[in-house]
């Protein structure tokens, strides 16, 4: 679905995405694990075409097209979504007209007629209930005075209300207290099936025992020094990232 | 002939087609005023309050007095356009500052309470307008003179002590003329008694071939524990001149809500003062101001607290696009006596092009030791990690950008109490910016 080849990235003309090479299958959950700055929203940003991330090599196909020839709004309508990992807040719109709005760009893309306003509602409903949110919700500014955990919570209904292709989770674990946890967690695995694939980028092997992912890598420094089974990520919250490091260095000395 | 001597020269057309009305305690205001207007110089950029402002292209013109001038026919149809729709209020129409009957609509008032125009009034119940009228503002500069040298008609709203006015009252004021540049003055004055309360939308349109220049003075007063609103929404034709002076005296425990809102006109500017002359006074001023091409707004507020324990507040936005220009002034004056003052004061500007500017001061004049201020201003561009969020969801670019503008104006356009005109705001930001309309709900 996702075959990501020798991407180089820069930010502010610095060096982050130092050649990343990815192969993600349709029906797949690859977790990136890695320590603070080594790129992983980097890799985010750029997947999902933030202007403010300039690609300097590689390439990156999504379903057969060229990912990084689209403008970000196309890559949604094509399916790419991200869970921010801060979401923005916009006073003035609610959760319902920027869902709607989204939605029926995203039908529209697909030659879809727009969704009636009692489809639309009960569409809501169903989701809201997936992941126990209040439907008031709905109704509320986007993002606007919600708690950190709900902002993430709201990342994932977004998702599930767009149905998207490919996931990228950045940090949806962080600030979610551990109830909060398992019910994003869960409405991940809901919607998880063998036509969509995730890439969740966390800190914590806790919401890996939650999102059980196929593969592991570690990014460091803008590159994926290493991959492996899940069992990697247990072994990165007992150690740390220090042995890999050395791994890497005696790679690169070698 | 200059555009002072042509209005001082006109004065004596005017003076013969009053007639009767001529001998009213408003035409001895008149010709004091019209005195003041030959002895003062209209503003230019050398006068430290009008600094950015230029008016040379408004004195250029000659504006006909509308009283003067040929009066266009206009349908209630016509005018059903320019109205603010879907809620229920009492109508007060004016073509070129001067009231039209027909056109208007004022339901049932409580017992007392007065909706009308100057002109009717002065002859009606010249005592209860004698006793405000020009008794609150003081002619600062020659555009006031020329206001008051030639005030004949505009909105009189008298609330008795004790009394709610329930309807908000929708007052129209288009200007329109195919044939000449007209001079549209509407003299307003709002009086609300002790106790009393009432909400006003004041809709300034614009139609026509010719240009014209408002040039409006309208004068406040809230009794003991009033409550004021005052809903501007301006939107004259792009090519039109505006200028109004606000001038509002508070009483104790009184609110005066002002809302300043603006679409049209090539150069506007709005004076908005306050004097806050009692203890526990709410003043709130909201400002909201969407301009483009070669449009000029600038908004001068003024906030005078003399007495002790009361609170201002002042939210200003504006969103500039083309090679528009934004002024904004602000001047809080706490006074010696005015101990625990509250003041607050906010200007946030979006520049939506590189060419559109804005000069904003903040204007503090602090003689009280106790008193909690703070201002800010704020100039930027629409936040692009925000536009990023929003077209990652498959939103195209222009309506993400029509969704931050939304957020950007929404501080100001939540505190609106109507909700049809909310919504009807909404629209007219969008369609005068020529944006992708964003439906909220
Ligand atoms: N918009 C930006 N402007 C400037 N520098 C940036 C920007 N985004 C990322 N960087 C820099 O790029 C590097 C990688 O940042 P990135 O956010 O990708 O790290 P991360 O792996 O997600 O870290 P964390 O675990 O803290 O979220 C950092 O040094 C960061 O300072
Ligand atoms: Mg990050």
């Amino acid at each position: 679905m996702l075959s990501i080849k020798n991407l180089h990235a820069n930010v502010e003309g610095k060096e982050i995405l130092k050649g990343i090479n990815l192969e993600i299958k349709a029906g797949e959950v690859h977790a990136i694990m890695g320590p603070n700055g080594s790129g992983k929203s980097t890799l985010a940003n750029v997947l999902t075409g933030n202007k403010s991330y300039e690609v300097t090599g590689g390439e990156v196909v999504f379903d057969g097209k060229d990912l990084l020839d689209l403008d970000t709004e196309t890559r949604a309508r094509e399916g790419m979504f991200l869970a921010f990992q801060y979401p923005v807040e916009i006073p003035g719109i609610s959760n319902a007209t920027f869902l709607k709005t989204a939605l029926n760009e995203l039908r529209k893309y697909k030659s879809l007629p727009e969704l009636t306003p009692r489809e639309f509602l009960e569409r809501i409903k169903e989701k809201a209930n997936i992941l126990g949110l209040d439907e008031t919700l709905i109704s509320r500014y986007v993002n606007v005075g919600f708690s950190g955990g709900e902002k993430k919570r709201n990342e994932i209904f977004q998702m599930l209300m767009l149905e998207p292709k490919f996931v990228l989770l950045d940090e949806t674990d962080s600030g979610l207290d551990i109830d909060a946890l398992r019910i994003v967690s869960d409405g991940v695995n809901v919607y998880k099936n063998e036509k969509n694939a995730f890439l969740v980028i966390t800190h914590y092997q806790r919401l890996l025992n939650y999102i059980h992912p196929d593969f592991v890598h570690v990014l460091y420094k803008g590159k994926i020094i290493k991959s492996g089974g899940k069992e990697l990520a247990l072994e990165l919250e007992d150690k740390g990232y220090d042995w890999i490091k050395t791994e890497e260095v005696e790679i690169d000395k070698a | 002939m200059t555009g002072k001597e042509f209005y001082i020269d006109n004065f004596k057309i005017f003076q013969e087609k009053l007639n009767g009305e001529s001998k009213s305690f408003l035409n001895e205001i008149r010709k004091d005023a019209l005195k003041s207007l030959s002895e003062l110089e209209f503003p230019t950029n050398k006068v430290e309050d009008w600094k950015y402002t230029n008016v040379t292209p408004i004195l250029k013109q000659n504006f006909v007095p509308a009283v003067n001038a040929s009066v266009p026919k206009i349908t209630e149809k016509e005018i059903q356009s320019y109205l603010f729709q879907d809620f229920d209020c009492h109508l007060l129409v004016f073509i070129n500052g001067l009231y039209s009957e027909e056109l208007s609509i004022v339901g049932q008032l409580p017992k007392g309470a007065v909706a009308g125009s100057l002109r009717n009034l002065t002859k009606e119940n010249p005592e209860l307008l004698s006793k405000y009228l020009n008794k609150i503002s003081i002619t600062d500069n020659a555009f006031n003179a020329l206001n008051t040298a030639y005030a004949l008609d505009g909105l009189v709203v008298v609330v008795p002590d004790g009394i709610i006015i329930e309807k908000p009252i929708q007052v129209l004021y288009l200007n329109t003329n195919d044939k000449e540049n007209v001079l549209s003055l509407p003299r307003n004055l709002v009086v609300a008694g002790k106790n009393s309360q009432v909400s006003i939308v004041a809709n300034y349109r614009g139609a026509g071939e010719k240009i014209y220049f408002s040039n409006i003075i309208t004068e406040v007063f809230a009794d003991e524990n009033s409550i004021v609103d005052l809903c501007k929404i301006q939107n004259e034709t792009d090519d039109s001149f505006h200028i109004e002076k606000v001038q509002a005296i508070q009483k104790k425990n009184s609110v005066f809500n002002h809302y300043n809102i603006t679409f049209g006109g090539s150069i506007t500017r709005n004076d908005i003062n306050s004097r806050l002359d009692g203890e526990n006074i709410e003043t709130h001023y909201y400002g909201l101001y969407m301009v483009n091409g070669k449009q000029h707004v600038d908004n001068h507020t003024f906030v005078d607290h003399a007495k002790p324990n009361c609170m201002s507040n002042e939210v200003y936005k504006g969103i500039l696009d083309d090679s528009s220009r934004g002024v904004f002034n602000g001047k809080i004056i706490v006074r010696r006596d005015a101990q625990k003052t509250n003041a607050y004061q906010q200007n946030e500007t979006i520049l939506l092009s590189n060419k559109a500017t804005i000069d904003t001061k903040p204007q503090l004049e602090i003689f009280a030791d106790d008193v909690k201020c703070s201002h800010g201003a704020t100039v930027g561009h629409l936040d692009e990690t925000s536009e990023f969020y929003i077209r990652s969801r498959g939103v195209p670019q222009e309506l993400a950008k029509s969704m931050l503008i939304r957020a950007f104006a929404n501080d100001v356009i939540e505190t609106v109490k109507i909700d049809p005109l909310k919504e009807q705001i909404n629209h007219m930001i969008f369609e005068h910016l020529h944006r992708v309309e964003i439906k909220t709900e």
